[in-house]
This record gives C-alpha cells, sequence and structure tokens, in this order.
C-alpha cells in the first residue's frame, strides 16, 4: 500500500450501487489516524463493498485487521478519512442521526448504563430513538421476555453474568426495530452454551428479514452465521465470497492434521509432501490439504511414519485465512 | 421458535423512530440522570444542608458579634449580608458535583457516551443535557435554601423573584466550565487541581465578607473571579441594590457558560469520535 491516501476517483460511485436494495456502499473506504504529530496509522486501506437487504455479513479477520474501524465508520461514529460510504444511501457525515436512528449497534465491549436497572437501560436507550414512552414501554418487556431476562427486570447490571449482559446488549441494539444491526465481536468471551443460545437469537433475527452485519474472528461462527464474508488482513480485503465458496475456492475438501514431536515438523512435511495439494507447517502440527484425508494418513503409515496424533477434518475458513495470509486467525 | 409474535417483535421497522429536536433531546438526557437519582434523593440533602450550616454557624453565630454594615448604600445585618453568598455558593458547589467526577466517569469509566452516540444523540445533545442536569441539580439546592432565606427574614426585596434565575444562570455557567476542564482530566487525581480552585473561590468570593476588605490589585483580580459576579449578582437582587452595573455580572456569566459548552461539544468530538 502507498503512504499517501490515494485520490477520490471513487468519489460518487458509491452513490451507484450494483444493487438497488444495497444497505451498506463503500468505495475505497480508508480510515487513518493521526496522533498528534506522530507517525499515522492506517486502520483501514481503501476498500470496496456492498451489503444488501436482509443479507447476514461478516467481517472475519484477526484482531488489528481494521473490522473495528470499519463497523464504527458504518456507524455512523468514526469519520471516514477518505473514499465513499453510504448508510441507505445516506452520507454518515451529513446524515449522521438518521442513519443511526434506523441502526442496531451492538458494540464489542458491553456498555450499558452501570446506573439504570435492566428495564431502564433498554426503556432510557429507546427513547434516545425518540420513541415514544408507552411504545418503548412495552417494546422493552417484549425484548426482555427475547433476551430471556425477564425475571431480571430490576436487577441492577453489575449483577448479571457475562452471557447475560450480552443478551442485554443485544436486546437494546434491537428497541429501535433497526433495518441493520451491527455486531462487533458479539460471542467473544462467551462460554460455549451462551454462544448457542445468542447464534440461535441471531438466526431468529435474520429470518425476521433484518440485515446483520458482524465481525468475529471465530471462523465456527462466521461459517454459521454469514451468507457472505469479506477476509480481512491489515486494513484490506483479501478474499470475498459466501463461506463454502471461499473455501472451495482456496481450500481442498480435506485436510489432515499430523502431530509429531517438537521441533520434526519442517523435516516431516518434506517426506510428506507429495501426499496432499499443499503442506503448511504450524508450530505444534502439520496440515495436510487434500481431498482424501484417511488416504493422506493410510499412506503416512505406509511410508513407516508414527505421528502421536491424527486429526481428518472438513476444511474451514481458517485454512483459507491461512492460505491467504500465511499466518492463523488468532494468534 | 419463530412465532408470528417473535418475528413481528424482531422485524425492521422504525417508522415510529422520530428525529429529536435540541429541546427534546436534552430533556432526554435530564431525564436519565433523573431516573439514576430518582430513588438516591438522600443524596440531595447533603448538598442543601451545607450552606444552611453555614449560614446557621458563621451568618448568624459569628454574625452576632458583628455590627450592621453598608450594601449599595443600603445598612444590613451581617446574615442578610451572608447568606446570598451562600445561595450563588450552593448552585457552584452542586453545579460542580455532577459535571466533574461524574462526567467523568461516564466519559473514561462506563463509556456511556459512546453508547449514546450509537442512537440518534450527538455530541452537541450530550454537551447541553450535562451541562444541563448539573445546573439543575446546583440550582435546586439554591432554590430550597431561598425558600430559607425567605423564611428566617433574610430577603430584603421583590427583586430577589430573580434569584432564581440567577442562580440557574450560575449553574450554568459553573456545570459548563468545568465539565469542559473535566475532559482534559486523565484520572481520578487530576481532579485536586479542581478542589484547589474551588475551596478558595468558596471562601474568598466575597461569600464572607465585602469586597472592600481587598485592596488595590487584589480587589481586582476578586472582581474578575466568576463566583464572585454569582455573589454580587445574588446579594443585589435579594438586599435590593440592583443596579445597571448588576448586568456586567449576568453577561460574564452567560459568556462563560456559552463558551464553556462550545468547548465541551467540540472536546466530546475530539474524544468520542476517533
Amino acid at each position: 500500500m502507498s503512504d499517501t491516501l490515494p485520490d477520490s476517483t471513487a468519489a460518487d460511485a458509491a452513490e451507484t450501487p450494483l444493487h438497488d436494495d444495497a444497505q451498506i456502499v463503500a468505495r475505497g473506504l480508508w480510515k487513518r489516524f493521526q496522533q498528534g504529530s506522530g507517525p499515522s496509522f492506517d486502520a483501514v486501506k481503501g476498500i470496496d463493498l456492498e451489503v444488501r437487504k436482509g443479507e447476514a455479513f461478516g467481517f472475519l479477520g484477526p484482531n488489528g485487521a481494521g473490522k473495528s474501524s470499519t463497523m464504527r465508520m458504518i456507524a455512523g461514529v468514526s469519520p471516514v478519512s477518505d473514499g465513499e460510504l453510504r448508510i441507505f444511501g445516506m452520507d454518515p457525515a451529513v446524515d449522521g442521526p438518521t442513519i443511526r436512528g434506523r441502526l442496531g449497534v451492538c458494540p464489542q465491549e458491553d456498555n450499558l448504563d452501570q446506573e439504570l436497572n435492566v428495564f431502564d437501560n433498554l426503556y432510557v436507550y429507546g427513547r434516545y430513538f425518540g420513541l415514544p414512552k408507552q411504545v418503548v414501554r412495552e417494546r422493552a418487556g417484549e425484548l426482555l421476555e427475547f433476551a430471556k431476562l425477564t425475571e431480571k427486570s430490576k436487577a441492577r447490571v453489575d449483577e448479571l453474568s457475562g452471557g447475560m449482559k450480552r443478551r442485554l446488549t443485544i436486546a437494546r441494539s434491537l428497541i429501535n426495530k433497526p433495518d441493520l444491526l451491527l455486531l462487533d465481536e458479539p460471542t467473544t468471551g462467551l462460554d460455549p452454551q451462551a454462544r448457542h443460545l445468542l447464534w440461535d437469537q441471531l438466526f431468529r433475527l435474520k429470518h425476521a428479514g433484518v440485515t446483520l452485519v458482524l465481525s468475529t474472528h471465530y471462523m465456527d461462527e462466521a461459517e454459521q452465521l454469514c451468507d457472505r464474508l469479506v477476509v480481512m488482513d491489515k486494513g484490506v480485503i483479501v478474499a470475498e465470497g459466501a463461506p463454502l465458496e471461499l473455501i472451495r475456492a482456496h481450500s481442498t475438501r480435506e485436510v489432515a492434521e499430523l502431530r509429531f514431536g517438537a521441533g520434526e515438523h519442517a523435516a516431516h512435511a518434506e517426506l510428506l509432501g507429495d501426499l496432499g495439494e499443499r503442506v503448511e507447517v504450524l508450530p505444534d502440527r502439520l496440515l495436510v490439504y487434500t481431498e482424501d484425508g484417511e488416504e493422506v494418513l493410510a499412506r503416512t503409515h505406509e511410508r513407516g511414519l508414527q505421528p502421536l496424533a491424527t486429526l481428518v477434518r472438513r476444511s474451514s475458513l481458517e485454512d483459507v485465512f491461512l492460505r491467504l495470509t500465511g499466518r492463523t486467525l488468532v494468534d | 421458535m419463530s412465532t408470528p409474535a417473535s418475528t413481528q417483535l424482531l422485524a425492521s421497522n422504525t417508522t415510529e423512530v422520530r428525529p429529536l429536536t435540541r429541546v427534546a433531546a436534552t430533556r432526554l438526557l435530564v431525564l436519565r440522570n433523573y431516573i439514576v437519582y430518582r430513588d438516591a434523593w438522600k443524596l440531595f440533602l447533603t448538598g442543601f444542608l451545607e450552606p444552611l450550616f453555614y449560614l446557621l454557624s458563621i451568618g448568624i453565630g459569628v454574625g452576632a458579634l458583628v455590627d450592621s454594615f453598608a450594601v449599595g448604600g443600603k445598612e444590613v445585618s451581617y446574615a442578610t449580608f451572608v447568606a446570598p453568598g451562600m445561595l450563588a455558593a450552593s448552585a457552584f458547589n452542586g453545579a460542580l458535583l455532577d459535571s466533574t467526577f461524574n462526567v467523568f466517569f461516564k466519559l473514561k469509566y462506563v463509556k456511556l457516551y459512546d453508547q449514546m452516540l450509537a442512537t440518534p444523540l450527538s455530541t452537541g445533545d450530550i454537551a447541553r443535557g450535562e451541562i444541563a442536569w448539573g445546573q439543575l441539580r446546583g440550582s435546586s439546592y439554591a432554590a430550597m435554601f431561598l425558600l430559607v432565606m425567605l423564611a428566617m427574614g433574610l430577603i430584603e426585596s421583590w427583586w430577589a423573584v430573580l434569584a432564581l434565575p440567577a442562580v440557574l444562570l450560575i449553574g450554568f455557567a459553573f456545570s459548563a466550565v468545568c465539565m469542559a476542564a473535566t475532559t482534559w482530566m486523565r484520572n481520578f487525581q487530576d481532579f485536586d487541581k479542581i478542589t484547589l480552585v474551588q475551596l478558595p473561590l468558596f471562601l474568598f468570593s466575597a461569600t464572607f465578607f465585602p469586597i472592600d476588605t481587598y485592596a488595590g490589585p487584589v480587589r481586582w483580580i476578586v472582581e474578575c473571579t466568576p463566583l464572585y459576579r454569582g455573589v454580587v449578582l445574588c446579594r443585589e437582587l435579594t438586599t435590593g441594590t440592583v443596579s445597571e452595573a448588576s448586568l456586567v455580572s449576568v453577561v460574564y456569566l452567560l459568556v462563560m457558560g456559552v463558551v464553556g459548552l462550545m468547548v465541551v461539544r467540540r472536546r466530546l468530538d475530539t474524544l468520542l469520535l476517533t
């Protein structure tokens, strides 16, 4: 990437999306952070994307890939450094309040109102949207039901568990019945049970026709929830497509994982290099990319090699990411 | 799972979202703070009792040792002199409570304003709403104190009716400037600096003794400080010694509040919209 911001050749391009029902259109979107007179940092470097109505769209990438910066620009709380961004066809710099009135935002860290009880968190937040008292009261009650928090209605926020806080934050983001819901790392820090409950709720939202945009560094989450996703790394989009498409395009059907003794992996990779389309050496194991994982294991044993542990699995987005960037997602 | 009811609950429908006017948005911020304090009204008692204790101990107690003296050419008792000072100081101290520690807590620790900015609310709405709340808290103490003054016979003139808008003005000016200062605070230790300013302002703004005690440049300096302007304004109103010069205090406090408000808004933009 060049050190200077590109010319706005994409100017106004965002006003002519490919699809009429595009809810987010970004062309050459750029985010540069400048701290005083120190060196600047480019978090997002000219990305293009389009999210259509009713879609579940994901940003997948490791920490620092530029996912949150992009989400903050879409949420209208972070000025765009360069390029074009249109949400519902409007410019966040001009129509911020109108856009935010139609958005639901679930931030990475729960920023619930610690001084209000559970019900009032929903009630007061709903009033910020200019919703009438009676409407907000009814919806707050319904959303507590949806979030399975009805019994905690009068509880203080700090009495809630991590999973409950997350559910309350998501319920809060639905108080205005948003057209577009932004979820930044929705299940980070949750235990498996809480994650599945949350996924179920997000599925229900998707079925109700709400456009979902989420960022995650969990491959399984992206595969489960997203119709389409972009893989981001160091501020750029390195791949785009449906999860299965991406796996087909950038990986094989199966992966054989072989664990040998410490320090032996690189040497064994050379011995097994011809067994699959590609071999990745990780610190603790070898990944052999192949159409038939069991076949790879059988031929490994035929050659007299004795791995300490083996696993055959289907390719995942993790493999796509590894292929595209040479790194694992969560490091 | 997706019963008709839940589909209806979840389906997008933002037609009921209404654009907020500035006044409505400011009121919502005040509403939020009101709900927080609704069940904690006892906290408000201390802010009211503090100036009352000063009035009783110094105004009445020490006042027994002091002869009456002239304010603006009018002979008044010492208690009548001290009471408007406490009136202004109660609005001042009350406004500081919310616009310093509480604002800092919301801004840096619980990220309350980030939450608000995900809604149609703007940094301007947050600035106006929080300053208005600090102002209302300060002036509610002062309003109660004003009633005490009336009951104790420490009000000398009908001009005192205007003391209510005067304490609102004092609350606005200090709430705005203190919130602006708070945006530069890095940790709770930094608030020592505010205490360092708050106490001398309270003691030396002609609250307990007349301005002519000071000589030369010291008097000039005191006359330029904001709480002094608030104290003399309240004193002129409750003793009925209003003159055209009173307008100086009104304009001073108004400008102070408006500048503070503008600074708060710009600082919130810088800190939160990154």
